[in-house]
């Protein structure tokens, strides 16, 4: 049996023709800023608050938010794209590019798993953190990331699907071989290319 | 019967939409024609199935605003930056056809052998399976005694409005305006809190069975508040509302 | 947006193929027992997660992928629906 159509229904805003080119397929632009997570919003205190870069059971650089927020920051013009299809054009953020944090030690790793506050992880491959595509973002529009938007701070990789920007985040496992997060493990895919339409393992 | 009632339940079927009515100025209850429907519970919801032309399908919750026995009814609030809601209320006419998958859930639910004393507590569109209780109270001639405390911003976003006024007798419904009261307005004020639920809530002793309903905030401080006054968790049932 | 499993009544209902938000769920971090209706749910994101509302730790995931439902139970130790007496 065929669904049948609701007059009338039709999907939210289709891309006007001025926006209709810089739309990966399947997304529509919102305005809002949609708050998407997988568990409840962490509040750890900036004193407490830390970033490491971790390899084979060890913390090779750590840095305390003080250290961290005297990193050189860049502010980052983006536009975000979600797997659940709502996309977010120019959206404007400041943030220390996770290549100076990378500099700071010496590895030879090609992968990373992103780990937050909470538990939540993504994988990615160290080239994609590494060459001017990444931030560790701490504002966004102007004033400092709210904590269901994933402050203090939380990555912010632009280039792929948003689930790679994890909320929350509080360091990078280097691994010689890529190794599934928490939604890649349940069939989300492992790199996320929103151009490729990489949603899904296999796409 | 149990056939029925059975494939109801698990599968989609397709419904027609009898009549739309204006609540306030954006909130319609949908009048559903469901021919295959099982009956259903006070408090439990249903899903709904919108497939455009090009094939692309949206799915939502609602609860059911009628009692059994009454036209299957939906109450839609438009949220302005949703996909579903401002089609429901704003675009969708009689004869209109959608899918529809329920009734489901049965733990927010209340049948007249679950007794009493009831406490109903809405925030917003949380009334809407909570009208469906009262509704079903009524019909089935229920002597329960029952108590709404419904909170909305203003009058105007009050829903069932007419309908809810005409209770008396062993049912009462008591209003809180949050945001603004209009000249001489005898009834509560402000968000709902221990001194309010003092003047309404039931006391524990007498073994009160309360449902809360409205957005995840407004559910968690009211349950609180209720548990604060000794209601034993088992006896509070809860339902979140999120947007869509 | 932090829901409860009342809102994932259906996605239960296709899964299980039965009424789940009354059904007991024992947590295997901390061994809460309570009704599905009472956990924690997550559902905006790629895939729906449930919590327990005492501990928070991870109850079940589902994930839809290509039309299909990817379920994980690892967080439970138990999930025993109740059937009423007038089902």
């Amino acid at each position: 049996m065929t669904s049948p159509v609701s007059r009338g229904f039709h999907r939210l805003r289709r891309p006007t023709g001025a926006e209709a080119g810089k739309l990966p397929p399947g997304q529509h632009v919102t305005t809002d800023f949609p708050v998407l997570s997988a568990g409840p919003t962490p509040h750890t205190p900036l004193q407490e608050w830390t970033f490491s870069i971790r390899q084979g059971g060890q913390t090779l650089r750590s840095w305390t938010w003080p250290e961290f927020q005297g990193m050189p920051a860049e502010t980052v013009t983006a536009d975000i794209h979600c797997v659940t299809r709502w996309s977010k054009l120019g959206t404007v953020w400041r943030g220390v590019p996770v290549a100076a944090l990378l500099d700071q030690v010496e590895h030879d790793a090609q992968y990373a798993l992103a780990f937050s506050d909470g538990g939540y992880t993504t994988n990615l491959p160290v080239k994609d953190v590494s060459g001017g595509q990444a931030w560790l973002a701490f504002d966004y529009d102007g004033q400092p990331l709210a904590p269901e938007h994933g402050g203090p701070a939380r990555l912010l990789v632009p280039h792929l699907y948003f689930w790679k920007s994890a909320k929350w985040v509080r360091g990078l496992e280097l691994l010689g071989h890529d190794q599934p997060g928490f939604w890649e493990n349940y069939g989300y895919h492992n790199y996320g290319d929103p151009w490729r339409e990489q949603r899904y393992a296999g796409d | 019967m149990a056939g029925t009632a059975v494939r109801g339940r698990l599968t989609w079927q397709v419904a027609t939409v009898t009549a739309v009515t204006a609540e306030t100025d954006s909130v319609r209850t949908i009048a559903l024609d469901l021919p295959d429907w099982p009956g259903h519970r006070a408090g439990q919801h249903l899903d709904v199935r919108l497939t455009a032309e090009d094939g692309y399908n949206a799915e939502r919750s609602y609860s059911i605003a009628s009692a059994d026995g009454e036209p299957v009814a939906i109450t839609v609030e438009r949220l302005d930056d949703g996909e579903v809601s401002p089609y429901l209320t704003r675009e969708l006419r009689p004869g209109d056809q959608m899918e529809v998958r329920g009734p489901i859930g049965n733990w927010f639910t209340w049948g007249t052998h679950d007794g009493g004393p009831l406490l109903l507590i809405a925030g917003g569109s949380g009334v809407v399976p909570l009208r469906a209780i009262l509704r079903h109270r009524e019909r089935s001639g229920s002597s329960v005694p029952a108590r709404l405390l419904y909170s909305s911003r203003t009058l105007a976003d009050v829903i069932y409005r007419a309908e809810l006024d005409q209770y008396g007798g062993s049912a009462e419904v008591r209003y809180t305006l949050t945001r603004s009261q209009p000249p001489g307005w005898g009834g509560f004020a402000g968000r709902v809190d221990d001194a309010m639920l003092a003047r309404i809530a039931w006391p524990a002793s007498q073994r009160p069975l309360a449902f809360i309903c409205g957005p995840t905030p407004f559910v968690e401080a009211v349950a609180e508040l209720l548990v604060a006054r000794h209601y034993p968790v088992s006896r509070v049932k809860t339902e979140r509302f999120g947007g869509a | 947006m932090a829901l409860d499993g009342n809102a994932i009544g259906g996605l239960l209902l296709e899964i299980f193929g039965s009424e789940m938000t009354s059904a007991e769920v024992t947590c295997a971090a901390c061994g809460a027992v309570g009704p599905v209706a009472e956990t924690t749910v997550y559902v905006r994101g790629p895939g729906t997660v449930v919590r327990c509302r005492r501990c928070t730790s991870v109850l079940m995931v589902i994930a839809r992928v290509r039309g299909l439902n990817c379920v994980d139970l690892s967080g439970l130790t138990a999930l025993e629906a109740k059937a009423r007496p007038d089902d």
